[in-house]
């Protein structure tokens, strides 16, 4: 890892736009990527991460704003003299070139010597741990092989700046969790600059040093993956990040005022006393037990081995509220419960 | 799906063996059925004259033009003369000239229909076999009032004055050609378009991602990767090219003649079918073995392209 770099600016996105016929596919997008990090750009399908990215490799090119790399314009530059490399989502391998043909690619469009070449593919080949399939063609390989293939493929050309497309969403489980913790260690490895386009927050949570949320072709909230999840900018990425429990009210001294269902525990918020909000709690912060200000009936019990999650039905509430709680429940389906959650575990949102 | 499954199962299980076999044989009556009327037609209007072609070639011409069944290989050293195997010869070099400059103008054409917006690419396919919606005749004969000493051509360019005297177009090998060429392009377009509109684009995109300027991606990923189509599109052009005879005939008038002409002449004028039967049997292999040799390569070229 180039640790000296660390912390500046590689990337800069500057009011990025991009329509396409009615699709307002980007609006006024502004981001920093950072020397050596792992970013994430996060939402669902057609949020305009996907179209980020293609500008960032140069398949598209914005209406307006700027983008540059190491402080050079890069939308001047032609894709294939960009810095940039991409591992694409169907991996996109040559079928008609061996496993070491296909790495090799990058390299002879360079001009690099036969012999450097030589080297490079085997020592990525064992990178990726694939020594001993150089010759193999790519329908040869299972879907886990294909991927580290396009994925040397890519880093193999050391660029600037790596881009992933959904990465790991053709894989199964398995591999998948295996291929996360591969990502990373390569990332450390290499110290390139990764950028990742994911819908999937788990994979961006547990890859990326710092992600961005996207909805709507507008950029919602940049941030660390906890602070994501515990301070919420708003109320697209509490709901879209984890799950949440929802509830809209009028701020008081005391706490959130919901009708029909009393004073709910928030943060305190002297300057937002009167205004409607919605406060966010997070399941594993909710707790169910003989104290608390509500009351409600156990409606559902799911035990995911080391967690359980319990939905509670509270009078006045249209959805029950969520709690996770360590190991088996010690509430069954039907039983009455008091709900409870500390004020400073909650956030509130979208003040009006 | 498995609740209606059970019961078919358990039903067969009772039958036994003989309403197995029972059913295998409706299942066969079933199968001659559909397959019967095409089958039976290529049997009887393909096998059989066929056949009859190649029992000619052993026999002779009789004196009135008939069939004299006589067994000789005489035809086969008929044809070893230079003459005929050297019409053989010209006919082969036109009709590869022909695929050549079919491929060279066809490529760009597919191409860049495949690129075009979705609902252009119809529009343009329509307008690429739109030529055979007219007479194949009338529109050979179109060409020679193109090309005639006092034809279009000619015309105009004496009356620009690039040239003093009419150009010798008509009846030449480029007439012929040309002629070849503007009757089987769609032919060649076609299979291409359709092996190109297949590639994945972000194959190309790959491409330039990895460094590549668009022309080396050209021709490291796309032909490459395009080829099945580019040998069809030939194999489409190259045979009925090999075996015209009306352009020859007409454009080539009568000097440039190509095989097909030859045999034509055997069956019609000469009334010489066992000799006509022997040429028609050498064009028929060479054909075999130019398909069987695309049935190879392109079964090498798809076995990498399945990923």
């Amino acid at each position: 890892m180039s640790d000296h770099h660390a912390g500046e600016p590689l990337v800069s996105i500057k009011s990025v736009s991009r329509r396409f016929g009615d699709v307002q596919a980007l609006e006024q997008v502004s981001l920093e990527i950072r020397q050596g990090e792992f970013f994430a750009l996060l939402g669902p399908s057609g949020c305009g991460k996907t179209t980020l990215l293609r500008i960032l490799a140069g398949f598209e090119h914005p209406d307006s704003g700027s983008v540059t790399l190491d402080g050079n314009d890069l939308l001047a530059v032609p894709p294939h003299r960009r810095p940039v490399n991409l591992m694409f989502q169907s991996y996109a391998l040559f079928p008609h070139m061996s496993v070491e043909k296909n790495i090799a690619y990058g390299l002879e469009r360079d001009r690099v010597p036969k012999r450097e070449i030589r080297e490079r593919v085997d020592a990525v080949l064992a990178t990726v741990g694939l020594t001993g399939l150089a010759r193999r063609r790519p329908h040869q390989l299972s879907g886990g092989q294909r991927q580290r293939v396009a994925l040397a493929r890519a880093i193999v050309k050391r660029p600037r700046l790596l881009l992933l497309d959904e990465p790991l969403s053709a894989l199964d489980k398995k591999v998948r969790a295996e291929m996360q913790l591969e990502l990373k260690r390569l990332q450390h490895e290499v110290g390139i600059t990764f950028v990742v386009v994911t819908h999937d927050q788990e994979e961006a949570m547990s890859l990326a040093d710092r992600i961005a949320v996207m909805s709507e072709g507008r950029v919602r909230q940049v941030d660390a993956p906890v602070p994501l999840y515990e301070r919420p900018a708003d109320l697209f990425v509490a709901d879209f990040i984890g799950a949440n429990n929802l509830v809209t009210g009028v701020v008081t001294t005391e706490g959130l005022r919901v009708p029909d269902v009393g004073l709910l525990p928030c943060p305190a918020a002297p300057d937002a006393v009167g205004a409607t909000a919605t406060l966010a709690v997070r399941p594993e912060r909710v707790r169910l037990g003989a104290d608390g200000v509500l009351v409600g009936v156990v409606r559902d019990v799911t035990f995911f081995g080391g967690t359980t999650r319990v939905a509670v039905d509270v009078t006045g509430l249209d959805r029950p509220l969520l709690a996770t709680v360590a190991g088996a429940a010690a509430v069954g389906v039907g039983d009455k419960t008091r709900v409870d959650w500390s004020g400073s575990d909650a956030v509130l949102l979208d003040r009006t | 799906m498995s609740s209606t499954l059970a019961p078919q199962r358990a039903a067969r299980a009772d039958v036994g063996p003989r309403g197995r076999r029972a059913a295998r044989r409706g299942r066969l009556a079933g199968r001659l059925a559909t397959l019967g009327p095409g089958l039976g037609y290529l049997v009887v209007f393909m096998l059989v004259p066929l056949a009859l072609v190649l029992s000619y070639t052993l026999f002779h011409r009789g004196r009135f033009g008939g069939i004299v069944y006589e067994a000789s290989a005489d035809n086969f050293t008929r044809v070893a003369d230079g003459l005929y195997l050297g019409v053989v010869w010209t006919s082969v070099k036109l009709a590869g000239l022909t695929t050549l400059l079919a491929l060279l103008l066809g490529y760009p054409t597919a191409y860049l229909i495949a690129r075009l917006p979705r609902r252009w690419r119809t529009v343009a396919l329509v307008l690429v076999v739109l030529p055979f919606w007219t007479n194949f005749l009338i529109r050979t004969y179109a060409w020679i009032i193109l090309l005639n000493s006092e034809g279009v051509i000619n015309r105009t360019l004496t009356g620009v004055g690039v040239i003093d005297r009419p150009l010798e177009l008509l009846y030449t090998p480029g007439a012929v050609v040309g002629g070849l060429l503007y009757a089987y392009l769609p032919l060649m377009v076609l299979p291409l378009y359709s092996a190109i509109e297949r590639l994945d684009p972000q194959l190309r995109e790959a491409s330039a991602n990895l460094g590549a300027r668009p022309a080396r991606t050209f021709w490291s990923v796309t032909l490459p990767l395009t080829l099945p189509g580019v040998l069809t599109g030939c194999v489409f052009v190259f045979v009925p090219s090999l075996g015209n005879f009306v352009i020859p005939e007409l454009l080539g008038g009568g000097r440039t003649v190509m095989v097909g002409n030859l045999i034509r002449d055997q069956f019609l004028k000469a009334r010489d079918w066992p000799f006509g039967s022997t040429l028609a049997l050498i064009v028929i292999a060479l054909l075999v073995l130019l398909l069987m040799a695309q049935a190879w390569a392109a079964r090498r070229l798809s076995g990498g392209n399945r990923a």
